[in-house]
């Protein structure tokens, strides 16, 4: 019966959503569970790393179905653009050659320890082909990653850390191969294989910092709506990708929706949340005939919009052009690890061919002055050193991911450790970003006054109001029974309390032009005006004074103009500049970094986007726009600007650290090199050697993981 | 030496035998979402028991 009223089975689609709220294994399970019981719907499974769901559904369920099903059991979605799947990851491909190298390093060392003690003969022979039959082809797997890099870079006839390590291993490789076929003492199968290996495990962590990071970025991005609910002139609704909008086309926008398009209002009118594109959370009226820009939440009502123009040709994707190409000097920036290799390569490649060199005038044959160079290869190989860097970098962003710092690559703490110049946007980055009712004013409501208060704030999606209800929920304030509750747009709410005519409503005539204000109306009694600011961050004073201790002195530099950023200024005691324009900002960046400063950057919104990206180094709040967050090198969680100075202060211990790492893997080198030199090296001390360096440099790395005085608050 | 010849293949195959495991792992997915694998265990199932 059922197959004949269903002759083709739907194809099922896959369906990914970013669920940035999800954090426990509680909210997997809602999840997953709140989606499985929608019908139409086949399988739902949660990522928690990516923050993702994948929904298998059947085609009759769309999008926003899903969006709405999450919506109701308490979580906000957005709709992965495919522009947006997450980058892949740069530890997986390195996994498979770590854990084969790892395989055949134990193997190879087992029947190594057995030659080491003694064993001769055909048992050594033996042993040998059995190492060389392991050894191969998992050097050969597992070097790929070197040979290609340092093939990558031979080709444009430069050099890096992988050109000695490949040259090494080759011929540490071939040279071992002649000494089985020729039943020789000794093979060094095992030390290339463990070469390969801790090389690997430094590559490993560098890349899985990387990863880490991006994983909890990634899963905040995404705020720009990725579709509209499109009306026809017949007025059927159809629900496209952003993609896929074409100017002339007319979108409705619910309430609390982000638009997909520019375009101009057509109908009516409504608040919007401009604070993705400007920063400021204000939110603005606009009415039939304005222009509204891609990334604008609507606040109010729903509203039809004529698309003006979509996709590629946004505000939001032109700001996002001037950020890509602010960025460019970015990348120009030389890594330390590269910088060491650039003159740790040529140093190794002449000790080796002068150590060959001066073997062979010495009179030893070209076989024993060969392995005494491959010897010096080995030895110097940069084990150690290539742990140096990483390894201090990953516990350091563990360390500062704790502190609430999260961190996006290593290369970022080279770089944040060497700035002397802070600039700090105003709105969302000094200040809270959102408005805070007079705490004074709330105080002084009568009790029955703040229940009515909160009560009618709650039946309003409005800003003000939104934070009128956390001010009172806080204070233990209980809501009014509320009858015939109005909440008419661009108003207010109105309602019957106890028979009395009361309303929260914005404020008319000579208030109206004082700031953020809303009034308080209950009937036979006088109005209550609450006015709203925007607070400036818990801590800046200490933060501000931490930064002074560090040596950097911080300014301001705002798009908004007059007295607010006056009174900031005034607060923090620091220097402002106002009325900023994204260029603007980009310009003071670029005249510090000519004079020689080096440039931190912290801001938040769209408009800081190519200040963040122009910056040496730029921190954003979590709170910030996705833009912001995007260009940002480090996000910093919750309220507190101690953050600020906690990275800074980490990244400098860090730089102190790998610093130090690199002293020992040097020192190391200055002990063994001569050794090998001068041909004291047996396969044994160069084995033990390696590791122990290695060994040093890890634990050395891992004091960054201590509660340090740099993690915890400023002492003084 | 007959002990050797018995031993160095067991060691071998079952140092192999952990490669593949791991092999498998990698390619069916295992890898994809440590801290979830990590949470899923506190789930309660409220299906039926």
């Amino acid at each position: 019966m059922g197959a004949a009223l269903q002759p083709v089975a739907p194809r099922p689609q896959t369906t990914t959503l970013v669920v940035p709220g999800m954090h426990c294994a509680s909210c997997m399970g809602k999840v997953e569970r709140g989606l499985t019981a929608l019908a139409g719907v086949e399988s739902a499974r949660v990522n928690l790393s990516a923050r993702q769901v994948s929904v298998r559904h059947g085609p009759a369920l769309q999008e926003p179905d899903l969006v709405a099903a999450l919506e109701r059991i308490g979580f906000a979605s957005q709709p992965r653009g495919a522009d947006l799947a997450p980058p892949a990851s740069a530890v997986k491909p390195l996994l498979a050659p770590l854990a084969v190298a790892g395989f055949a390093c134990m193997n190879v060392m087992l029947l190594s320890v057995s030659i080491w003690s003694g064993a001769g003969g055909a048992t050594r022979d033996l042993f040998h082909w059995l190492s060389a039959g392991i050894g191969i082809p998992a050097i050969l797997y597992a070097g790929r990653v070197f040979f290609a890099s340092a093939w990558g870079a031979l080709k444009h006839g430069r050099t890096n850390m992988d050109v000695p390590i490949s040259i090494g291993v080759l011929l540490a490789t071939g040279l071992s191969v002649y000494e089985t076929l020729t039943h020789g003492a000794e093979a060094w199968f095992d030390g290339t294989l463990m070469l390969l290996l801790f090389l690997l495990a430094g590559r490993v962590l560098d890349a899985m910092m990387r990863d880490r990071a991006r994983a909890g970025v990634d899963a905040l991005l995404r705020q720009a709506a990725t579709g509209a609910m499109v009306v026809s002139k017949d007025g059927a609704l159809q629900w496209l990708k952003a993609r896929d909008l074409l100017p002339g086309m007319v979108i409705r926008i619910g309430a609390g929706e982000r638009l997909a398009a520019d375009g101009t209002l057509l109908t009516g009118e409504t608040s919007l949340d401009r604070s993705l594109l400007t920063g400021e959370s204000a939110p603005v009226t606009a009415r039939a005939g304005d222009a509204l820009h891609a990334g604008m939440l609507n606040l109010d009502r729903p509203v039809d919009v004529r698309v003006t123009a979509a996709g590629a040709d946004t505000t939001l994707a032109e700001i996002a052009r001037l950020m890509e190409a602010a960025g460019q000097h970015r990348s120009a920036y030389v890594r330390i690890a590269d910088r060491a290799s650039r003159l740790y390569a040529p140093a190794v490649h002449t000790l080796a061919a002068a150590s060959f060199v001066g073997w062979m005038l010495a009179g030893a044959g070209v076989y024993h002055a060969l392995v005494i160079a491959i010897s010096v290869l080995i030895i110097t190989c940069p084990c150690a050193l290539g742990l140096a860097v990483p390894v201090a970098q990953v516990v350091a962003a563990s360390a500062l991911m704790r502190g609430g710092v999260m961190v996006k690559d290593g290369g970022a703490l080279e770089r944040i450790a060497r700035i002397d110049t802070a600039l700090l946007d105003k709105t969302g980055t000094l200040t809270l970003g959102r408005p805070m009712p007079d705490g004074a004013v709330l105080d002084g409501l009568p009790e029955d006054a703040a229940q009515v208060a909160l009560a009618l704030a709650s039946h309003s999606r409005h800003p003000l109001s939104r934070a009128l209800v956390e001010a009172l929920t806080v204070r233990g304030v209980k809501a009014a029974k509320l009858a015939d509750v109005v909440d008419v747009p661009g108003e207010g709410v109105r309602a019957l309390w106890q028979g009395q005519r009361v309303a929260l409503r914005r404020p008319d005539g000579a208030a109206a032009s004082r700031g953020m204000v809303c009034v308080l109306d209950i009937e036979n009694r006088p109005a209550w005006l609450i006015p709203f600011a925007d607070r400036l961050r818990p801590d800046h004073q200490r933060a501000i004074g931490w930064l002074r201790d560090l040596g950097i002195s911080a300014e301001i530099l705002s798009g908004d103009r007059g007295q607010s950023v006056v009174d900031t200024a005034c607060a923090t005691g620091l220097f402002a500049r106002a009325g900023m324009t994204p260029e603007g900002k980009q310009q003071a960046i670029a005249m510090l970094r000519n004079m020689g400063h080096r440039v931190l950057m912290v801001g938040d919104g769209l408009n800081d986007g190519p200040a963040l990206a122009a910056a040496d180094a730029s921190i954003a709040p979590g709170s910030a726009s996705d833009v912001g967050r995007q260009a940002a090198d480090f996000v910093f969680m919750g309220d507190s600007l101690l953050a600020l100075p906690r990275a800074v202060a980490g990244a400098r211990a860090t730089m102190r650290v790998v610093r130090q790492n690199f002293a020992l893997a040097i020192g190391y080198n200055a002990l063994a090199v001569p050794l090998a030199i001068f041909g004291f090296v047996t396969p044994l001390l160069a084995a033990v050697a390696m590791s122990t360096s290695s060994l040093i440099v890890i634990g050395n790395s891992l004091r960054l993981a201590l509660p340090a005085r740099w993690n915890q608050e400023e002492a003084a | 030496m007959t002990g050797l010849a018995f031993l160095i293949p067991v060691a071998l195959l079952m140092g192999l035998g952990g490669l593949w495991a791991f092999f498998w792992a990698l390619r069916s997915g295992q890898f994809e979402d440590l801290d979830g694998a990590a949470a899923r265990i506190l789930i309660e199932d409220e299906g039926e028991a």
